[in-house]
């Protein structure tokens, strides 16, 4: 996936101006920065929620300007911060409301329907919960059930806004482990944004840095987390480690 | 072993639903039918459904007479408009996620019934046209709330406000209209107010017509509202635009209640009301939701005309009249609680 030249603006406050970058098939890309920094702008300017001012974004070499919603709503799906639904709701009847894009507004008749919601339940562990409410459930369950209608969606792509904020560490590990599962067994490209750079550092294997509307780097996680990057990112001071378990780095920021 | 009681409760929880829901609509049936047989019988001398049958059939005076020219048109004129405004309410309130929007209170009811007033002030024509002026009132009225609530988006707050605005505006101009015709001014207060009765069989047939246009095209948008529930995100990355589905969604809203207004002038709180407990008992999912609204609608304005018509025998109250006194604390009542199990 190939982002040229994005502009875009809120009101007219140029927000992100001459985005370029380039995002790999078959990895997790996570997307860092502070706070306003325009992490979900660029998240949801990549899935066509927002119309950018200029460039433009190609899947597959193909302009997503000159796709339909539909056409896209085939190849990405995407798992917003914030979810909405009627609390009677089943959590069967919401994974169904991801086979929309391969389905008409009359009628629900699709070949693959069936399995597919099924499969995605597995995925998630959400098939012993699939006729409760979405009312009843805890955070962790709300957002596994809705990763769950994004997956019935049968895309090579999956975005995830936040996924973890609001959850405790427990959910939070609970999902990137799944995030890391559909990449590793299933060969879903992800593309996500994170808070927790430990987190970052650990579930994905390239990063974009983001600060005030730019690219500060754009790569592997090894090399672009450094303790200069962060200082100039996010204004603070850090080390970084490797575990003696999995020789993974990790992040500690210090009193400055 | 555990799995297996798990899927016990589990069928039976669907199970259960679903017998509930069935029972739901049979006792609709049942009560729709008790309140067509009652409003035929009230104010005379008791007529069986033989009767009634007989009636329909015959072409004498009298009692017959009555019932036949009378009575059933009133009562199929309060079903079909029950009906299409409780679905309208469904709809609008799917369109702005929220459970206070009707035809009522975002002006649509108004606005149709200022250009029908106009026209049949002004223009008198041809009835079969006056549902069609019903619903280009609606949906000039609703346009202008839309835009003026516009704002990246529609807010049920806002739409509120506005047709606030609106309908005062328009209420004034339906004064103003009603002042200069004054002698004309009795009929037409009643009309004003809601009236479901002189109503002629063409009236009726017209009436059903375009019922049947609007309940057909309401029946097709279920997926269209459940899927909008899910908030204008997940809408989008399903692949539809949700304003485009707004705009789809309020049209079948305006042309059910603007047909309705067209012909029995402004009943308030049905498209309020009726939505709001066939929630409850049917839950979100607008398959049995639209349906059961439509059945509960005409139930309740059915049972509604029959008071208004016997309460202070031999005179009438329109049926607006009633709706809006029981409707309006129903109203403060949906303000003060909070909207919990709708949306978030």
């Amino acid at each position: 996936m190939e982002i040229r030249d994005l502009k875009f603006s809120y009101g007219d406050r140029a927000f992100i101006q001459g985005l370029n970058g380039h995002i790999e098939k078959g990895k997790v890309t996570t997307i860092l920065g502070p706070n306003g920094c325009g992490k979900s702008t660029l998240l949801n300017l990549i899935v066509r929620q927002l119309k950018p001012q200029g460039g433009d974004i190609f899947l597959e070499g193909r302009s997503i300007q000159q796709m339909t919603a539909r056409e896209i709503s085939r190849k990405i799906a995407m798992v917003h911060q914030q979810n909405r639904a009627p609390a009677d709701l089943t959590v069967e009847r919401l994974v169904q409301f991801g086979r929309m894009p391969h389905q008409t507004m009359l009628s629900s008749r699709d070949e693959e329907g069936d399995e597919a919601v099924r499969w995605a339940l597995k995925v998630t562990r959400m098939e012993k919960m699939k006729q409760k409410s979405v009312g009843r459930l805890s955070g962790g369950e709300r957002q596994r059930a809705f990763i769950a209608m994004a997956l019935a969606q049968k895309t090579d792509i999956l975005f995830l806004d936040e996924p973890t904020t609001y959850l405790d560490i427990y959910y939070q590990m609970e999902i990137l482990n799944l995030v890391r599962r559909l990449n590793r067994e299933y060969g879903m490209t992800v593309v996500m944004v994170l808070h927790d750079i430990n987190q970052a550092m650990q579930f994905s294997d390239d990063i974009i840095m983001i600060k005030e509307g730019r690219i500060c780097y754009i790569g592997s996680v090894r090399e672009g987390i450094t303790v200069e990057r962060l200082s100039e990112v996010y204004g603070i001071r850090a080390v970084i480690h490797e575990s003696s378990e999995n020789h993974c780095p990790y992040m500690i920021p210090l009193v400055s | 072993m555990n799995a297996n009681i798990h899927r016990r409760t589990e069928l039976e929880l669907t199970a259960g639903r679903t017998a509930r829901r069935i029972l739901y609509f049979a006792v609709l049936i049942f009560l729709l039918l008790a309140c067509i047989l009652i409003s035929v019988n009230v104010g005379s001398v008791g007529v069986s459904l033989r009767d009634i049958l007989a009636a329909l059939g015959s072409d004498e005076g009298g009692i017959a007479g009555v019932i036949r020219d009378i009575r059933i048109p009133r009562v199929c004129m309060a079903v079909m408009v029950g009906a299409n405004l409780a679905v309208s309410g469904v709809l609008l309130q799917c369109v702005m996620n929220n459970p206070m929007a009707d035809p009522g209170v975002t002006g649509i009811s108004s606005g149709a019934s200022v250009v029908v007033l106009i026209i049949t002030m002004y223009l008198p024509m041809h009835t079969s046209m006056i549902p069609v002026w019903g619903f280009a009132g609606g949906v000039l009225a609703c346009i202008l709330i839309y835009s003026l609530a516009w704002k990246h988006g529609l807010s049920a707050v806002r739409v509120i406000l506005a047709g606030v605005a609106v309908n005062s505006v328009l209420g004034g101009v339906t004064s103003m209209i009603s002042l200069l015709n004054s002698e004309e001014l009795s009929g037409v207060l009643n009309w004003l107010n809601g009236e479901l009765g002189k109503k002629s069989w063409t009236q009726v047939r017209i009436m059903a017509v375009y019922t049947c246009i609007g309940l057909f095209l309401s029946f097709l948008l279920p997926r269209c509202c459940d899927l909008l529930s899910l908030g204008d995100k997940n809408t989008k990355s399903l692949g539809y635009d949700p304003n485009v589905l707004r705009i789809v969604i309020s049209a079948a809203a305006v042309l059910l209640a603007g047909i309705s207004t067209a012909y029995v002038g402004v009943i308030g709180f049905i498209g309020l009301v009726v939505p709001h407990i066939s929630r409850m008992l049917m839950g979100s999912e607008h398959k049995y939701l639209i349906p059961f609204a439509a059945l509960m609608g005409a139930v309740i304005l059915l049972a509604a005309d029959t008071i208004a018509r016997t309460i202070i025998a031999p005179y009438e109250i329109p049926v607006g009249v009633i709706t809006t006194v029981c409707g309006g604390p129903f109203f403060l009542y949906l303000l003060r609680k909070d909207n919990k199990g709708y949306g978030d």
